[in-house]
Parts: structure tokens; C-alpha cells; sequence
């Protein structure tokens, strides 16, 4: 169910538009729903090959030796590929904007790193074949001591994980083991505070689980040329990745991407096409290299696993005058995208709230465990949770309804955010405000009438020249009494929230009233569907 | 032993682009000798919707009807540099590159049009419908197939266009973070209602209230889908999963489908959501993307909902039964969320 509301910010659009604006079905609608839109692994080729991927058992460890001579003679096999055979083994994917350094082998060749690291690659005539083929393999591993915990791997003689970062930190700017952000005196307005709130939060390090499994398809054409089919979020990243690590020249590689069975980040990192590529050149023959679902599951990068210390101080009347965060992205054994996303969580601090001090420290930390990478909201989702869960927190401790106390600090037009670029466009508070319409969620009148676009500037967050002055539309914070569970609809009582409420919305011109939800009527709320209805279980 | 209930909001911003930028997008336009148009682009529609996104914005800006308009995606021989499908970038940056070029292929076919028409090309406009028409004057008007025909077969002119956008990189200052990480944002507020089982520590998410503010709504449709898709997954996220049960122990990980608890079908809620246009200076008609921030709110507004329903704070994701039961534990039992505080 989808409301637009045009009537909120009507004079900053035309709307006298043809196209725009208009529900028109998509252009690939009937192909997705006669099941015709071509997947790369709907191309079908005669004498395709197939690549298979020997995976460390450890976590950390030395190679000692590799022998294959069992699996080259196996039935089948067409080709063994080991770390050697690669033209340019180290690669970091964001060296395609010169940022970080190479660390991480195509396929490992004197240590492993992380559990399920590749390090022999074999290409058979079917899967079956390849499978086969690795039960042969011998790799003999020394055992070294590995990390896990992204705060164990930044002590003191801790394991060193990555051999181009060994301190277990991305460098920034060749200087420092971290971004940092510093706006104002945070530790000054401290001491200042009425509140002060010391959290912890820890995400958990989710599976993209795509339908389709990460894989491409790579086919020798004329002239030299390989046209590779794939199932990229990025053709030209990949393909330029393909290209270096493969040493050659770009337009030698045609990428051939398109409908793709879910991406949500786990589809940039380039996993299978560069080894494609390499086969097909040393057999000539076309070759397919997917993940299975084991492999997408357990090698496919997840997203991190950050862990998020947010402190704030606060005032009584409700506004955050400091808050200071220490995050740590969990990156894995390489580098992959998580150092960019520790600086996206950094611009992203602290939210969208006017606070005149602000000071953090975002790390990203090298694991002995699956390189984590992008991943829908990179470098902000687990900053929102905590941010999020701050914010109720903090709420409580005033005293505040959990949505004015936003609202009162909310980012508006001409506040100057914490990495020094003025706010604009800001629509925060509108937002809170039709939420809290459509869900019967009382709000005082001052709250009501609140605007992204008045009552910014400079004055509300002046970079910690006055750390303590009142937001220039605050509520008379000391005329008000403090709600001691402002927020709390009680379900097995009559309703108290409707009580406390104040009167009824004004009228919004062309919207219509919203519709009062009886707090305790949605017992057993019908669901889309109680075909699958068996929750957990 | 009860079910409570409680409901929980959160309220986020999401930053449109790469941040810093630095990411730059191109495509090209052209008319077949019969009018109807090809957008060539390397990016990748992931099943967001691009194609049609992409589609709507060049037919608005030709002045020409949607259907006469095709967008073809994802080969790099025919389709120019795109940085890739990620960021929420799809709307804004290959959006306006798609805009820039059509516009540039608008005033070709202007040109052609005014020659066919004998009039200055200022004096004429689209209909939206297929044909130019003199301004005032609409009898006056000649279509756009006999535009391109004369344009390709007469004039020896190419009705094409190409256009990039590029928003630049930004320095980040070491010191203090000063840095220009996005240009436009897109916001949120999301209101979750949950019941608590306080005997199993089950959650059951009962229903969402939403308001997205995107800039510009470019195709409804296309923009319910990402945000009930992207609300299944913020649940998804908060509630059940996760590859390694026992983080930062990376044993006991699941292989499949099977083992990798997701909701189902029957633990949608239902969502009800209000979409606000705040038009973005630069952005294509003013549209920002909602592609990945509509999962952000839905994580801690389920756990600020728990909260409320039993007054425990799970501050580690998933929330799952169990530790919703040691938390509850620990505390004595169940309760709604009055806690007074002190420094």
C-alpha cells in the first residue's frame, strides 16, 4: 500500500510531467514473468568446461605443499590452475581507483588466510569431473594461530592476518590506522552534560542469498577476444578487473551482463569471471565458473560484522550535545570494499541530527575470516541500528517521546553537519511527521507545525562555538513535564497512549484524515499470505 | 506468560551515489530512421528497475512516448562506462547521464523537425504523443518517424546523444573528516508494531508504517516494490539471519537454504507506506533512489518495538528467541519500557 504525498513540498516541484511520475510497466516484465529473461547461465555452449575451486580448511595457515599430479591425470580434467598460472595473482578491487594496496591472490600460494580461501583451481569436462578432481589434491598446511574478534586482532602482539596491512588496520591516507571525524569539543561537552549514554551494538554479518549464485561463463571468440557472460552488479569494474589480473588489454574482453537473480552488494567483488577468463585461454574452450550454494553460502563475501560503540551526551530538555562513536568494520582476511565503507560510515556520523560536537574513529580490521564486502546500505546499516537504538536510549533517558526527541534534534535546511557541508534538502522531519499521522502516533502541536526548512543555521550546531545553546525551535523544554513512559501503548490495558495525545492533526489540504487505529485491534492482523505461515519453524 | 505488544520507530537518512563521488556514469542515445529510440548503457538492472527508470526519464525528456523508447543494458562493446549497479546510484547518476544525452538527441531532432517544418526550432514542441508541433499552432506539426526519416534519408543528420554524469571526487581532510560525501539524500521514518511472546521469545512483526522521502517518485510501482522488498529484508536482517550463528566463531555456518533462516511469505507484515518528494537539485526531475535505504529503519525500529513490548534492549543482531529470553530473564521478566534513568 502506497500513499504519495504530493501535497508536502508541491512548490519546490513541477509536476506537469508525461512520463515521469507514472506507474508504466516495466520494460522487462513480460520476459520475467513468461521466464524468458536470459540469466548468464542460460547460454548454452557445446564442449563447455568447468571450474572448481579448492578451498583451505583453515582459518590461517602456511602451505607447505600442494600436489595435483593425481588430480591432472583424473578423468576428465582438462587443466590445473594454481596461483602461479596467474598473470597478476594480487589484486585489491579498489586499485581500479588507486585506492589501497594489492592483498589478496586469486589463488593462494604460500598462505591462507580465511576458511574456504581458493587455492587450486580445476577445469573438467563436467562438474562432477572437477569435484572428483579435488579429492585428489593433497595440500599440506601448517596450522598458524588465527583472530576473529575485530578488537583482539587490534591488541598488542596480536596474529598478524594480512600481509599488506600487518598491523591489521587499513591505512588511511598513509598516516593513520583509521578514519577519523572531529567537529567540535566532544569530550568538553561531556562534561557538560546532563545524560551521559555509553552503548555497545554488534551487527550480525548477513548472507546476501541470491536466487542465482554468484558465476560467469567465459567463451574464446575470434581475433583473440573472450566474450564473458556474467552475473555482475558492474560490468566495467569487473571487466577492468578481469582485464588487470589477467594482464590484458581491456578490449580484448567482451562482458556480456543483464538480468541478474539478486546482487544487494555480493555481485561487485568479481569472484569467478577472472579465473574464467584464464581457463578458457589456457584450454581454448568455453568455461563456466559458478558458486554453488555451500560455496555462496560459507566463500561468498557476507556483509561485516561491525561493532559499534556510540556515546552521547545529553541535556535534560532533550538535545544531543555530544556524541562520539568508535566503529569497527570487520573486513575479513582482505580488503576487498570494507575500507570505503568505513569512510561512508564516517561521513554518515552522526546521523541525521544537528549535534555541534562530534568526534569518531572507524577502523577497518583485518580477520582470519571470509573477506566481508558490500552489501545493500554498505557502511551505514550497521551506524543506523546503533544509531537508531541510541536514539530510543536516549529518548528514555529524558524522558521524551521517542519521535519528538528525533524530531527535536533533527537535521534542518542551513545546519552545518558534522563533516562541515551544509544541510540542504533535509526532509527528516516531514518524514516523522506523516509516519506519525498515518500511525496514530501522537505528536505534540509544536511538533506538528516543525519544517526541514525553517529554523536552521549555523546557530543550532556552530561547530562547538556554543556547545549548550538551545536549538533556536525548541519546545520550552522547562515548562514540560517529562512523560515517564512516553512512548508505551499498552495492548492489555485500555489504551493509554490516545490519553496523552494531543488534538487531532490540523487538516492537510488535499489528504485525507488519517485514519484512527484503535491500539489494540490488530490482534491477529491478517497477513499477505498463511500459505507459508510457520514462523521459526 | 503473555504476548505484548509494542511498537518502535526510527528515523535515517541514506546518501545518494558513491560516497565521495567520483563515479561516474555515460550513455548514449539514438533514433532509428523511424523514430523510435535506443538508450545504449553498460549498467546493470538487477531487477531494481533501471531499465524502466532509465526508459521513463529519456522518453520525458525527448518529449516522446515511452513505448517508443528501449533501453538496452550490460554489454561493454554498445554500452558506455557505467561505475556499477550499487550505491543507490542507479536513479541519480545514470539517470541524469541518460537525461543528458536524450537531451542532447531533443535538439537534433528539434532541429530536423524546425527544417521539415520551415520554422525556427525555438518555436516548436513535443506532444508526448509522437509528434513536434509549432508552439500556438498544433495543426502546424509533423511526427517524430517523419523527422527521423528525413533527418537519417534528407538531412544526413544523427538524431543521437550522448551524456555522462560525474560527480567529482571529493578529498577528505585525515584530521577531521571534512569531506563531501554525497550531494543529496533520501529520508525515512518507519513505525514498527511487534507482539512478544515472553514464554518462547518469539517475535511476531505485526504491521509497518512508513514515509520515504525520495526526491522524486520516478515510477511508483518500481519504488513499492524496493521498499517492501527492502522492509522483508531490514526483518529479515533483524530477526532471523545470519551465516555465522555464533560471530565472530565461524563454525556452525549455514550451507543452504535449509539451514539460513529467512522469513517467509506468512511473517510479511503488512506495510503501509507514504512516499514524499523533496525534488534533489541534481537529481533527474529530482529523484534521489530508494535502493538501499529501505531495509536501514526497519532494523532498529524492530528492536526499539521489542523494547517497548518487554523492556529489554537486544543490542546484537539477529534478535532471536533466544536471547530475547536470557535478556528477559536476567531482568526479572517482562514489562513495557519504564525505566528511569540517571547520569
Amino acid at each position: 500500500m502506497l500513499e504519495l504525498r504530493k501535497d508536502i513540498f508541491a512548490d519546490e516541484r513541477d509536476d506537469n510531467l508525461k512520463e515521469v511520475g507514472k506507474p508504466t510497466q516495466r520494460q522487462d516484465m513480460l520476459g520475467h514473468v513468461t521466464g524468458t529473461s536470459a540469466y548468464y547461465d542460460d547460454h548454452r555452449f557445446a564442449n563447455l568446461l568447468h571450474l572448481k575451486i579448492l578451498r583451505s580448511p583453515h582459518a590461517h595457515a602456511r602451505i607447505r605443499s600442494i600436489d595435483d599430479a593425481a588430480a591432472a591425470r583424473a578423468p576428465g580434467v582438462k587443466r590445473i590452475i594454481r596461483g602461479a598460472d596467474v598473470p597478476v595473482n594480487l589484486n585489491t578491487l579498489l586499485s581500479l581507483i588507486q585506492f589501497g594496496k594489492d592483498d589478496e591472490p586469486s589463488l593462494a600460494t604460500d598462505v591462507v588466510r580465511y576458511k574456504g580461501e581458493p587455492v587450486v583451481a580445476v577445469v573438467a569436462t563436467s562438474e562432477r569431473a572437477a569435484l572428483e578432481a579435488l579429492a585428489l589434491i593433497r595440500v599440506s598446511y601448517e596450522p598458524l594461530p588465527a583472530v576473529f574478534d575485530v578488537e583482539e586482532a587490534l591488541k598488542p602482539g596480536a596474529v598478524s592476518v594480512n600481509a599488506a596491512y600487518p598491523k591489521n588496520t587499513f591505512e588511511y591516507y598513509n598516516k593513520y590506522d583509521h578514519q577519523k571525524l572531529r567537529f567540535g569539543d566532544a569530550d568538553a561537552a561531556f562534561a557538560q552534560a546532563d545524560i551521559v549514554l555509553d552503548e555497545r551494538y554488534q551487527m550480525s554479518p548477513i548472507e546476501h542469498a541470491p536466487t542465482e549464485t554468484n558465476g560467469s561463463i567465459a567463451v574464446p571468440d575470434t581475433n583473440g577476444r573472450f566474450i564473458v557472460y556474467t552475473s555482475t552488479q558492474a560490468l566495467f569494474f569487473s571487466l577492468d578487473t578481469a582485464a588487470k589480473i589477467n594482464a590484458m588489454p581491456s578490449n580484448q574482453l567482451h562482458f556480456i551482463g543483464g538480468t541478474v537473480g539478486g546482487g544487494f552488494g555480493g555481485k561487485v567483488d568479481t569472484l569467478t569471471e577472472p579465473l574464467a577468463i584464464l581457463a578458457a585461454r589456457l584450454t581454448g574452450a568455453p568455461v563456466r565458473h559458478r558458486l554453488s550454494r555451500h560455496e555462496e553460502m560459507q566463500f561468498g563475501s557476507p556483509r561485516g560484522g561491525e561493532r559499534i560503540y556510540i556515546k552521547d551526551g545529553i541535556m535534560r530538555d532533550g538535545r544531543i550535545i555530544a556524541r562520539k562513536v568508535r566503529a569497527y568494520f570487520d573486513s575479513g582476511a582482505y580488503t576487498r570494499l570494507s575500507s570505503y565503507a568505513a569512510v561512508k560510515c564516517a561521513a554518515h556520523i552522526p546521523g541525521p541530527y544537528t549535534i555541534p560536537n562530534v568526534s569518531a574513529d572507524v577502523y577497518c580490521v583485518y580477520t582470519n575470516r571470509t573477506p566481508a564486502t558490500a552489501m545493500r546500505g554498505f557502511g551505514v546499516t550497521a551506524l543506523d541500528f546503533g544509531l537508531e537504538c541510541q536514539m530510543d536510549k536516549g529518548a528514555v533517558a529524558v524522558g521524551m517521546d521517542p519521535l519528538e526527541y528525533r524530531m527535536l534534534n533533527a537535521y534542518r535546511d542551513g545546519d552545518m553537519k558534522a563533516h562541515r557541508r551544509e544541510a540542504k534538502n533535509c526532509a527528516l522531519i516531514e518524514c516523522a511527521q506523516v509516519a506519525a499521522e498515518k500511525a496514530s502516533w501522537p505528536l505534540r502541536d509544536e511538533f506538528r507545525r516543525m519544517s526541514s526548512r525553517t529554523g536552521g543555521g549555523v546557530q543550532r550546531a556552530g561547530g562547538g562555538a556554543d556547545r549548550t545553546r538551545a536549538p533556536a525551535p525548541a519546545p520550552a523544554p522547562a515548562t514540560r513535564p517529562a512523560p515517564v513512559t512516553p512512548q508505551r501503548v499498552s495492548y492489555e490495558r485500555p489504551a493509554a497512549a490516545p490519553a496523552q495525545s494531543a488534538p487531532p492533526p490540523p487538516p492537510r489540504t488535499p489528504s485525507p484524515p488519517p485514519a484512527v487505529q484503535p491500539a489494540g485491534s490488530t490482534h491477529g492482523a491478517p497477513r499477505f499470505s498463511s500459505v507459508f505461515g510457520t514462523r521459526r519453524r | 506468560m503473555a504476548k505484548h505488544r509494542g511498537r518502535g520507530v526510527a528515523t535515517i537518512n541514506y546518501p545518494i551515489g558513491m560516497n565521495l563521488g567520483g563515479d561516474p556514469s555515460q550513455a548514449l542515445v539514438h533514433s532509428n530512421p523511424t523514430g523510435k529510440f535506443t538508450v545504449a548503457l553498460s549498467s546493470i538492472d538487477l531487477g531494481q528497475g533501471m531499465k524502466s527508470v532509465t526508459r521513463q526519464i529519456c522518453a520525458e525528456t525527448l518529449g516522446v512516448p515511452v513505448e517508443d523508447v528501449y533501453v538496452d543494458t550490460a554489454d561493454s562493446d554498445t554500452g558506455p562506462h557505467c561505475m556499477g549497479s550499487f550505491a543507490s546510484r542507479g536513479t541519480h547518476r545514470v539517470g541524469n547521464a541518460v537525461m543528458a544525452a536524450a537531451r542532447e538527441a531533443r535538439a537534433v531532432m528539434m532541429e530536423a523537425a524546425a527544417e521539415e517544418l520551415e520554422v525556427d526550432p525555438g518555436d516548436l514542441e513535443t506532444d508526448g504523443r509522437g509528434a513536434i508541433q509549432v508552439k500556438g499552432a498544433p495543426h502546424r506539426s509533423i511526427s517524430v518517424r517523419d523527422v527521423a526519416i528525413a533527418a537519417q534519408f534528407k538531412q544526413g543528420k544523427t538524431i543521437s546523444g550522448r551524456g555522462i554524469f560525474l560527480v567529482p571526487l571529493s578529498d577528505v581532510n585525515p584530521e577531521t573528516g571534512e569531506m563531501s560525501p554525497a550531494t543529496c539524500y533520501a529520508h525515512a521514518c518507519l513505525i514498527a508494531e511487534v507482539e512478544v511472546d515472553d514464554e518462547t521469545g518469539e517475535v511476531t512483526v505485526l504491521k509497518m508504517t512508513s514515509a520515504y522521502e525520495l526526491g522524486r517518485a520516478i515510477n511508483p510501482k518500481l519504488v513499492e516494490q524496493q521498499l517492501v522488498g527492502g522492509t522483508w529484508m531490514g526483518m529479515s536482517h533483524a530477526l532471523y539471519e545470519t551465516p555465522e550463528p555464533y560471530y565472530p566463531d565461524t563454525r556452525e555456518g549455514p550451507r543452504d537454504f535449509n539451514e539460513y533462516l529467512m522469513p517467509g511469505p506468512g511473517d510479511i507484515c503488512p506495510h503501509d507506506i507514504a512516499v514524499l518528494e523533496r525534488p534533489a537539485p541534481d537529481g533527474p526531475f529530482g529523484a534521489k533512489g530508494p535502493g538501499e535505504m529501505c531495509a536501514n529503519p526497519v532494523l532498529p525500529a524492530v528492536a526499539n518495538a521489542i523494547f517497548n513490548a518487554v523492556g529489554v534492549r537486544i543490542d546484537e543482531l539477529p534478535i532471536t528467541p533466544e536471547k530475547i529470553l536470557r535478556a528477559l530473564k536476567a531482568r526479572g521478566g517482562a514489562a513495557g519500557a519504564a525505566l528511569p534513568r540517571a547520569r
